[in-house]
Parts: C-alpha cells; structure tokens; sequence
C-alpha cells in the first residue's frame, strides 16, 4: 500500500527530502546486500510505498511539494534529481514567490483559500496514481508561517475530502529559543487545529535532535541539514517494511493505518513521540556492536525515564508499583515516571527473532485503564536499516511531550495576556477568541496527558 | 524571489539613497564576478535593454547584464540634488521615468510639503511607483528614505508614505527617518518631525530612526582611529562601512560619510533578501516579530564592526566583541541607551562567516545583562546570510524594538514645546490651505500617548512579574 507524503514550507520540504533519501537509500542496498527473495520482497514493499514507476522507468516520488516560496522547493528537486535513483513527479510541486512572513494567520486565512484548488488538485492526482492508499503523511514545522499555518488549513481540506483516510501529520517542534519569536502562538494555533483533524501527530523537538546531533553523532557545527537527517532515520525505521504478525515475509500492507491502530486509541491523545537506539556516526559505527537485550534494556529505560537519547539516561526511576488513583499520580510526579498509554516497538536486523521485549508488557508502565497487551505492539524485520545492524525505535503515546507542550502553551499565554503580536493575526482574521479557543483546547489536552 | 523598490523624498533621503544605489553596485559587483543578472540582482535592479528604439525599455530576465535600472523613484521639490545625481556616475541607473521634481522648494515647512506638494505631486507619484511595481513580479517592500527636519523630506515624504498605504496596502513599508540633532539649522525643525510622526506611527510598518547627532559622532570616531596610526589600528581602505572611495562616486562630499552608515543599514538589512544563507530572513518577516504593538514600530539599529581593524584573521575574540559592540551605546545609530532600557523584542542580521554555533553562544552570552520584557524573554530573532559586506569578513546589524528611543521622542516634544508655547512661527503653517492648529494638537498628543505606551512598558522593567494563571480544566 502507498503513502503520499505531502511537504509543506521550508522545514517539511528539507525533511520530506531526507526521508525519502533515506528510504530510497535503505531499500536499494537492501536488495544489494540481501540477493534473496527476502531483499527483494523488502526492496518492492519499500519502493511501493513512497515510490511509482513513470513510463519512462524512472521513479518518482509520491510526493507533493508546497511552499510559499521557491528556494527550498528548487533546491529539493535539484538535490533529487542528482541522487541519480529518484526524482519528484513533474509538475507535483505548487510555489509562489512571497513567503507567509512567520504569520500563521496569513497561511492559514490568505494563502490557505487562495491555493486551496491547486493544492488539492495535486494531492487528489497522486492518490489517484496509487493502486491502494495507505494514508497520507504531512510534513511541516509548527513554527513558521506557511507549514504550520497553511499547511492545516490543507489537512483541514484532506480532512473533507478524504474522511475515510488516514491522516498522519509529522511535526517539527522548534528551538524553545527560536529563530522566530511568535513562534510559541504559531504552535498553539497548528496544534489546537490539527487536533480536531488529525489521527495522529509524530513529533520531532528541534531541541531533542540537536542533541543527539551534538552527543551521539559528534557533529562540531550542527546545521539543519544534519538535523533533518536524524529526523529522517528515524521516520524511515517506523515506515520502511516490517512485519505486524510474526511471519516475516508478510510485511504490514499498511503502515499508516497499523501504526494508528496500535497507538491512537483515544480521541484524546494523539501526540506520538518517538525514540531511536542507538544512533552514531557512521565513523564509530563500523567498530560498535549491539546486542538485542542491550539495546531493549536502554529503550525501555529511556522510555521510563522519558529520555529521548541514549546518553544521560536517568536509571533511577523505576517503574512504580501498580496502584489506583490519586495516590499513584502524586507518586509518578517525584519519580519523573513517564507514564504511557500505548506504545509501538519496532525492531530491525539481525537475529531479531531472539529479542525480548516482555519487558515493555509491564502494567505499570501504562495507563490503568488500558490492558498492556492492547497498549503494546512489536513490529520486527530481519533487514538491517540503513546501515545499522541492529536497531530499534519506540513510538509512544505517553506524557514525554507533556513538559515541551506546556512551556510552549505557558509562554504563548503570558505573551497573549499583554496581547503582544496580537494586531499581526486580527488583520488576517484570527480573531483574540481564536486564540482563547486554541489555549482551552490544548490545556484540555494537558489536562488529559497529566491525568494519564 | 521578491522585489524592493526605494522611494528617496527630499535633499537627504536623495542622498542617502545616492549612497545606497552606489555601495549596492559596488556590493554586487564584487559578488558577482561574471557579470550576470542573477535573482540577488533582480531585487533591486531591473535589466533593461536600453537599445531598442521603442521608447519604454523591456526588462530581460537572466543571462548577461545590460544595463541596470535602480528600483527607485526619486522626489524632490528642489532641482539641485537630484540634478547632481542626473550628472554624476550614477545617471546611468535612473532615467526620467523615475523623478518627480519641482523648483521652488518647501521652505523647511512640513505643510507646504504635506498639503502643497502633496497633492499638487500625488498623480505623478502613485504614476511612477506604479511604474516602477509593474516592473517587479512580486514586490514586497517599499523602503522610504527621507529627513523628518525639513519641509519636502518630512512634509511630502510622510504624504507619499500615506499614498503607498493607500494603492499598494499589502506591500510592506519600511522607512528610514533622519532625525534633526538638537542644533539643527533649521528652526521649525521641531514642528516638521512631530508634525512627520504622527504619520509614521499611523502608517509605517516599521521606522528605522536615525539622528545625526549620533552620525556625526561615528564619524569622527572612524576619523580619530584612522589617524591615530597604531600598528595594527589602521582602517581597512577598501572598507564600504567608512568610505565611499572605491564606489562610482570619486570625490567625496560633506555628509556623504554620514550617509554612507545609513546607506549601510539598508545594505545590510535587504542583505538576507539579496544574498543566500542558512538562515534567511525575509523583509516581511521583520515587522511580524519586532512589533508587538501596532505604534511601538520604531526599531534602534546598530551596525558593527564600525571602527574597523585591518586584521586579517578573525579570532572568536574579536567576532565576540562585535556581537557585544552591537549593544553598546557608541555604535547605535540614534543617541540611545538599549542596555539599560528595556527590550520588547530584538533581531541580529549577520553576514559573513558565521556559524549557528557564534550566533548561539553570544546570544546565551549577552543574554543576561540584557533586560527583555517579561512576556518576551526569548524575543530573538536571527538571520545568517553568507555574503559579507565589501571589504569585511563578517558584519552584523541589530535591530532593537527598545524603550530607548524614548528619550528621542522626549527630547523633541519639549522643543517642540518650546514653540509651541509662544506660537512662534506658526503663521507660516496656517498661511496653507487646510492647515489647522488641530493639526499640531493631534500631533503632539499623538507623540505623547507614544511615549505613554513606552513609559508603561519601562515600568515593567524589574518587576518580577510572575506567570500570568492558566486556564484550569475541569476534569
């Protein structure tokens, strides 16, 4: 089944790149170091999904690229063209010339309806072109002015215009001292929209990146591009071909709809946060090996103890014994416990039908209301991923963005009770209800992650 | 790609865009070795074919330069100046399409400007900036240059400014105020610039002040380095930020030092527009994160390195010690304090070879000896373009959205008062048809209910103020 990936603005467009290099990249040398029917049954599942073949044998990417402005899209196209293995589809790209000026109010309400046609137009084309669609992916930052803003005024038109689909939005989440200062109100606005229209949102921190950038790659100058790469390896783990059952030749014909099934199960909980072990530089990975009961004792402390990098873990917090009610929050609250209310495994490599991940059945780690056989999922695959013999990554729905979300909702409020910046959103219609609107939506979001 | 086009009113915003036009040439020229007619070109200058005989010259997209075009309309209610543009070097990057002029002058009076010229010039002017947009695929900003102290810069100047919002309402304004020192000549100098604000915080979307006094101050400054003759303390003579020399324009004249550190504000600020980097900043990106309230628009810019030392290699010392230069009280381009004001938001534009990393650490670095207001501790906004100025390695300008500039205000109002107070000289204002004491009145209370809002957010300053409550839930 096939995914159409839809980029919007600057950081979705760099990201969307890097992910399809990275799954592009993945599926090649998988055909190339696995010869059998194995590598090749992978190498087709992979390239199905984010991938058609054009008449003219090329493959093109399944992909719809929207700016307001051409540089990035330009330099992507370019990039892809070069890589010699894969290209954009023609003509599967919108731009204008002027951006939307970090104001999620003119993406949302002036440059939202006025492409709406022509963005959709692109969209329903590529879904047309699949034989069977999975889902659609968005990409975008929720910062800015056209990704974030323009880019749910389009989820919200997806929403009307495939209701039975699933929609699976993939957020950046920005510096918390940013290069765009209304950025904490840009966030606030997506997240409270995208949260009526959304099945789910995957989301990366700038910040978390970063420093797996910094401490585990050993990047001395950290540029964006080295940060959409990490974002990319670890989108690419969860969508490349796996198995959902146990057979591994029957991989999951649909990776958008079993990765909602497994992690939201509430209306009311859509964050998914993702972690990734191990990671490292390319230099120091050809001298490091890893065992499964190694690598699974990390994630599931990282999990826990709400560690997004394998470095740093706190190895103090335990998982609480299992109680009710009151008494039990108060007690996670001193322990920094993350609580979860489901979480997907994915493991990939090696001899991965000998690991254990028992471990992630404990009842303590969820929700009381959740069994842990229902909130916990494996998805395995005996192909190495890009160029890591063994790896795992964990999506989790749990309180892990519950700190980030809330120092952003904390800072936004304090700046809207000057109404600071406030005139640059009334011009463009979002009006100070709006706002309100958008703050009690996410604070009951808050509300129902601390309450987990 | 966007385009800019540069409205230049009166004597001294002629100058100052005579100075512009010259050191962007000289910008590009030096960038653009090959002399092709790139985007980065493309947002100040057209390409025109000037061979064809058909009267109105054709732009041409890419391939080789022919002869560039100034994105610019030039007004003046005297000949003089923008005569001497039309004979010195750079006549060749306007034509008669793009002048509005008369003979006779405003007189240092704002309301022969504002209600004379005004209307008298108003179809010429909305013609030929229409023009001049019809020529751009999509124009973003328009940059007004002008002096608030005279009659034509300030009276006419904030009556185009008024035209632009009227026929152009999505495209941006930035304007660029000289403002008269307290010595100035010219003895309504007070009415004219009150009289001139009122319009600018009604109408701009952001006002880059700059006052000669601190013009004059710089200048000197860069004289007594260069003189001083250290080892080792010699300016750099290919330098744009200090001189002229090397540009179109040979012989220098007197305030032709002065506009240039104007000039170079402007180059520095379209840079990022003009130039790739890791971290552009888009002209419309300004206004969005600076101002906060709709008349706090007035931002206080600084440009550094100003006192450049010939060295060839930068140590980070040195590259720190221009993010610290750019807050200190010397290199503000207006008489102001930004240290011990308070901050309601501030953006670094840097060019050159600077890292992510350099912007990062000095941010952290300079951070706490900076007071932010509380609701906008984080208020940084930062752009990288990877071009440096001519002559340089890297360069940064600072714009602040800061209480400081209130004491300029102040400074004014009481001049104005002073006048006001003995009506002196106001006949010659109410001699002109639709001129009204109101208007002074409404002036001035508009320039005192600015320095209200400025004096209400000072008082925040050290004030722990603590998280405003959240909104509870009911669970």
């Amino acid at each position: 089944m096939s995914v159409v990936t839809l980029n919007l603005g600057q950081c979705g467009n760099q990201v969307g790149q890097e992910l399809l290099n990275v799954v592009s990249n993945d599926a090649f040398n998988a055909q190339k170091n696995c010869p059998g029917v194995q590598g090749k049954t992978y190498y087709a599942c992979a390239l199905d999904r984010f991938f058609r073949e054009e008449q003219t044998g090329e493959l093109a990417a399944r992909a719809v690229l929207i700016d307001m402005e051409p540089k990035v899209i330009n330099h992507a196209i370019a990039t892809a063209a070069k890589s010699d293995m894969w290209k954009y589809g023609d003509g599967s790209y919108f731009c204008e010339k002027q951006g939307s000026g970090n104001n999620w109010a003119k993406g949302f309400c002036v440059h939202g309806p006025q492409h709406e046609e022509a963005v959709v137009e692109l969209v329903r084309r590529e879904v047309e072109r699949c034989d069977r669609l999975a889902g659609i992916l968005t990409m975008m930052s929720v910062a800015g002015g056209t990704g974030s803003g323009m880019g749910t005024y389009i989820t919200q038109c997806l929403r009307d215009m495939y209701p039975h689909s699933f929609i699976l939005n993939h957020l950046t989440w920005p510096y918390s001292t940013g290069e765009v200062i209304v950025q904490n109100y840009n966030s606030v606005l997506t997240l409270s929209h995208l949260y009526q229209l959304s099945d789910g949102m995957l989301v990366h921190e700038n910040d978390t990146v970063h420093k797996i950038c910094a401490q585990l790659m050993n990047i001395k100058h950290i540029s964006f591009s080295d940060i959409n790469k990490i974002i990319a390896h670890q989108l690419g783990s969860v969508l490349q071909p796996a198995d959902v059952g146990g057979t591994q030749s029957d991989y999951s014909r649909n990776p958008v709809g079993d990765l909602m099934s497994s992690l939201a199960c509430h209306a009311e909980y859509k964050l998914l946060s993702m972690s990734a072990i191990p990671h490292m530089s390319s230099s120091s990975l050809a001298y490091s090996s890893f065992t499964w009961p190694g690598l699974l004792k990390h994630l599931r402390q990282m999990l826990i103890a709400n560690a997004r990098m394998e470095e740093g873990i706190d190895w103090q917090v335990c998982v609480p014994p299992v109680r009710q009610g009151a008494e039990r929050t108060r007690e996670i609250k001193q322990l920094q416990f993350n609580t979860s209310l489901a979480n997907l495994l994915i493991l990939r490599g090696k001899d991965v039908s000998c690991a254990d991940s028992g471990a992630f059945l404990h009842p303590g780690l969820y929700s009381s209301w959740l069994p842990p056989e229902a909130a916990f999922r494996t998805w395995s695959s005996l192909m190495p991923f890009n160029g890591y013999e063994k790896s795992a990554t964990l999506i989790s729905n749990s309180q892990s963005l519950l700190q980030p979300l809330n120092k952003m909702v904390g800072k936004a409020w304090n700046m809207f009770a000057s109404r600071a910046y406030i005139h640059q959103y009334t011009r463009f219609g979002i009006s100070e209800e709006d706002f309100l609107d958008s703050f009690t939506a996410l604070e009951q979001v808050i509300s129902s992650y601390t309450c987990l | 790609m966007t385009q800019s086009i540069i409205v230049q009113v009166g004597q001294c915003g002629n100058q100052v865009g005579c100075r512009f036009w010259d050191l962007a040439l000289r910008e590009h020229a030096h960038v653009n070795k090959k002399g092709i007619y790139d985007e980065a070109l493309s947002n100040f200058f057209r390409n025109v074919d000037t061979r064809r005989s058909d009267g109105e010259n054709s732009d041409i997209t890419g391939g080789k330069i022919r002869s560039l075009k100034a994105r610019a309309v030039l007004i003046d209610m005297e000949e003089g100046v923008v005569n001497e543009i039309l004979q010195g070097p750079l006549r060749d990057v306007f034509d008669n399409t793009q002048l509005v002029t008369d003979v006779s002058g405003s007189g240092n009076n704002w309301a022969v400007g504002h209600r004379i010229y005004g209307p008298a010039c108003q179809e010429q002017v909305v013609e030929k900036v229409r023009r001049a947009a019809e020529h751009c695929d999509s124009l973003q900003c328009f940059f007004l240059i002008h002096s608030m102290g005279g009659g034509t810069g300030s009276g006419l100047g904030s009556y185009v400014l008024r035209l632009l919002e009227d026929e152009f309402p999505e495209v941006y304004r930035i304007v660029t105020s000289v403002y008269p020192s307290a010595e100035d000549d010219v003895i309504t100098s007070p009415y004219n610039s009150v009289l001139a604000m009122r319009e600018l915080s009604e109408r701009a979307d952001c006002v880059l002040p700059v006052d000669n006094q601190s013009l004059v101050e710089i200048v000197n400054k860069i004289r007594y380095m260069s003189h001083q003759g250290k080892p080792g303390h010699v300016i750099k003579k290919d330098s744009t930020v200090i001189s002229g020399q090397g540009g179109a324009c040979g012989a220098e004249k007197p305030f032709d030092a002065m506009n240039n550190i104007v000039a170079n504000l402007l180059l520095n600020l379209t840079s990022s527009a003009r130039f790739d980097g890791s971290l552009n900043m888009d002209l419309n990106e300004i206004a969005m994160n600076l101002v906060p309230f709709p008349r706090l628009h007035y931002l206080v810019s600084s440009l550094t390195p100003l006192y450049t030392l010939a060295d060839v290699s930068v140590p980070p010392r040195r590259l720190d010690q221009m993010f610290t230069d750019a807050f200190s009280r010397d290199h503000q381009l207006i008489r102001a304090d930004p240290k011990h004001s308070l901050y309601l938001a501030c953006a670094l534009v840097v060019r050159g070879n600077v890292q992510v990393s350099d912007l990062r650490r000095n941010i952290e670095r300079l951070k706490p000896s900076l007071p932010f207001v509380s609701w906008n501790q984080e208020g940084w906004k930062t752009s990288l373009c990877s071009v440096p100025p001519v002559g340089h390695t890297h360069s940064l300008l600072a714009l602040a959205n800061n209480t400081c500039v209130k004491p300029t205000f102040l400074e004014l109002k009481d001049r104005f008062m002073k006048l006001y107070r003995k009506k002196a000289h106001l006949h010659h204002y109410l001699h002109v048809e639709g001129m009204e004491q109101g208007c002074f009145t409404e002036a001035i209370s508009s320039l005192s209910s600015l320095i209200e809002e400025y004096s209400q957010l000072d008082a925040t300053k050290r004030m722990l103020t603590p998280d405003v409550p959240r909104l509870t839930i009911a669970t």
